[in-house]
């Protein structure tokens, strides 16, 4: 952890900014701070260097020319990939979970490699999986459910040392069984909602992984009336 | 110019006819508005009914994400100066909305048709316009309408084969101008308009977007923001000729400055006298309902619809400049898409301080919005009951599209 405050590099907004995933960022700065820990959000736009010195790293998703420019700008610039190294927690959401794969091929058959931080390809799938979905963590790595709302053509196949975030029950998520990666403090997911405000629990855990203290529990009535409202919309 | 509509075909009169039957029985049997069924029913029986229906008419199509309801009524107004307008109201923006305005109007000489963005290639390639004017393009709706480039293209490749044609166009918007850089005749209007979240990269090569106040250019090719024939200035337009207009508005807010310039220079290409276009469009005061104020106990509340991101953030600085309670309406029916994610790109925390409702269907998504961007709120899922529990005086309630329309209705039938 860097000094005192707990950085938050929100990773190429101007490029991965297209579904509201900012909320993440804003999630665990507030989540930090309601508990009196000082927190700070780091945007880093196109054309700038990548820190490596940042404690949680998030990236949302785009389309497809953005996140192939995105693809290039972070290989040119491997902070994030130094950051992996030492450690950081990443949260890779959508194009995130394409572009830290080993690769990913899109509908005109054209393979990009990716950052190659997860053990995962991703391809086109036939159709495009829109709706709201509801997952069981695997392995209760946090308290479920993870509901979020997905739209994307990828379909994502995990290699041995990536780990199933969680198990679809309903939706589409990487292949229509098993939703998201984890690998390390990599946590990737097709979900938007964006999905840290839908999962509290989720953003605590990153943030529990970052500082390494046990959180005190935060009640929210609105995400907590919200969380059930979804969960009822979709089963 | 001032040619008549050309005399229907059998099929389509016939089409015609029993479409503006079925609107008619619609609306007489309490079923709605009107403003589609008759279409859908004449564009059945006959498929080419939009084709023919727009025959000898001068007609102009009004397309983009925000602002194509005002903008289309503005440019109704202003080609009235020239003869009888047909228009469709109310957001009726797809071909059957179309037909059934062309309907009822069938001796106009002159047709302005709003398009939702999805349907611009059907209904340009359909009404041969000779005036498409393109406002902006921004997310919105993305699981159902789709990502922005996805649009962009679809319009780009459209306008590029339209022949007789001026194309209006927003060169402050990169994806405006990308869609209209091949046009065989363009003219373009700097609207000030400021949506650049989803134009870092440039949307004919991917390379980054690079830009100099109000000035961009791709890093990687040649679309670049063109030199504009019509400027939009705090509260005037400069004309081609560089004269000042002083625009005067009812309507509030700069989005509608943008609206009127936009419709002033299409109404410029329509053949109609600058100032004459100016001096009618001024007097557009309430858009199906936006705008208007209706009274309940003692408060007077403004009804404002903001659909998307780009809408919300110019709607919000309208609301800032006077410090009056809002209720804010949230519902996500599939015609306002389903995912509400793009609540975060909304910048909420500037209602920080004020005395705030969530309300709507999603009022709860709205409230953890609300929470997290620390802004003190209470949860009224019915949005006339939020706004009586809101102190006497005035207050704004915006809305996004269904919970409008609901609310607007719900209000007029009190009225």
């Amino acid at each position: 952890m860097s000094e005192s405050t707990v950085q938050i590099a929100l990773v190429l907004p101007d490029l991965l900014g297209t579904y509201g995933d900012f909320g993440n960022a804003v999630v665990l700065e507030k989540r930090m701070a309601w508990r009196g820990i000082k927190a700070e959000i780091v945007p880093i736009n196109y054309g700038q260097p990548v820190p490596d010195s940042c404690d949680i790293y998030v990236v949302g998703g785009g389309e497809d020319t953005a996140q192939t420019l995105a693809v290039k700008h972070l290989r040119e610039h491997p902070g994030l990939q130094r950051a992996v190294t030492k450690n950081a927690v990443v949260l890779g959401v959508c194009a995130g979970i394409q572009i830290f794969g080993e690769s990913f091929t899109r509908a005109d058959n054209v393979t990009h490699p990716g950052m190659g931080l997860i053990d995962s390809t991703s391809h086109a799938g036939g159709s495009r999986a829109i709706g709201e979905v509801i997952a069981e963590p695997a392995g209760g790595l946090f308290a479920g459910p993870l509901t979020g709302f997905e739209n994307h053509q990828g379909r994502t196949v995990l290699g041995p040392s990536a780990r199933p975030l969680a198990h679809v029950k309903v939706g589409t998520g990487n292949d229509g069984s098993v939703e998201g990666a984890v690998q390390g403090r990599i946590v990737c997911t097709y979900l938007h909602g964006p999905v840290l405000p839908r999962n509290p629990a989720l953003a605590d855990l990153l943030i529990e992984w970052a500082t390494g203290t046990k959180l005190a529990p935060l009640d929210l009535p609105a995400v907590t009336a919200m969380r059930a409202e979804r969960v009822r919309a979709a089963s | 110019m001032n040619d008549s509509p050309a005399r229907l075909p059998l099929r389509t009169a016939a089409a015609v006819k029993l479409g503006n039957l079925s609107s008619t029985l619609s609306q007489k049997m309490g079923l709605g508005a009107g403003g589609m069924i008759g279409g859908r029913v004449a564009l059945k029986l006959d498929p080419q009914a939009l084709n023919r229906l727009t025959q000898g008419r001068r007609v102009a199509v009004v397309t983009g994400t925000n602002g194509k309801t005002t903008s289309t009524m503005m440019l109704a107004r202003a080609v009235s100066a020239l003869g009888e307008v047909a228009t469709n109201h109310s957001g009726a923006n797809m071909p059957d909305g179309h037909v059934t305005a062309l309907s009822k109007q069938p001796d106009a000489p002159y047709a302005v048709l709003e398009c939702d963005e999805g349907y611009f290639p059907a209904v340009a390639g359909a009404s041969n316009p000779a005036v498409a004017v393109v406002l902006n393009l921004s997310r919105d709706q993305l699981d159902r309408v789709g990502e922005v480039r996805t649009i962009e293209r679809s319009l780009r490749d459209t306008i590029a084969g339209l022949r007789d044609c001026t194309v209006i166009a927003n060169c402050d918007d990169v994806m405006v101008t990308s869609a209209a850089w091949n046009a065989a005749k363009v003219v373009w209007v700097a609207t000030g308009t400021g949506w650049h979240h989803d134009s870092a990269s440039c949307p004919r090569c991917g390379n980054p977007i690079a830009w100099q106040g109000e000035h961009w250019h791709c890093t990687g090719c040649d679309l670049a923001r063109p030199h504009p024939n019509w400027i939009t200035t705090d509260e005037a337009m400069i004309t081609p000729e560089h004269q000042k207009v002083e625009l005067r508005l009812t309507l509030p807010g700069k989005f509608n400055q943008a609206n009127a310039v936009m419709a002033a220079a299409a109404a410029h290409a329509m053949g109609v006298p600058t100032e004459e276009a100016v001096r009618r469009l001024r007097g557009v005061s309430n858009v199906s309902g936006r705008y208007r104020t209706i009274q309940r106990n003692g408060r007077s509340a403004r009804l404002l619809l903001s659909k998307n991101p780009a809408g919300w953030s110019e709607t919000l600085t309208v609301v800032k400049e006077a410090d009056h309670p809002a209720v804010l309406v949230i519902n996500a029916q599939e015609a306002d898409g389903r995912d509400l994610s793009w609540l975060w790109d909304v910048p909420f925390e500037r209602m920080q301080g004020r005395t705030v409702i969530a309300s709507g269907e999603r009022a709860t998504d709205l409230a953890v919005r609300l929470t997290y961007a620390e802004v003190q709120h209470t949860i009224v899922p019915d949005p006339l009951k939020a706004i009586d529990q809101m102190p006497q005086g005035p207050v704004e309630v915006i809305a996004n599209y269904t919970a409008f329309r609901d609310l607007n209705a719900r209000a007029a039938a009190d009225e």
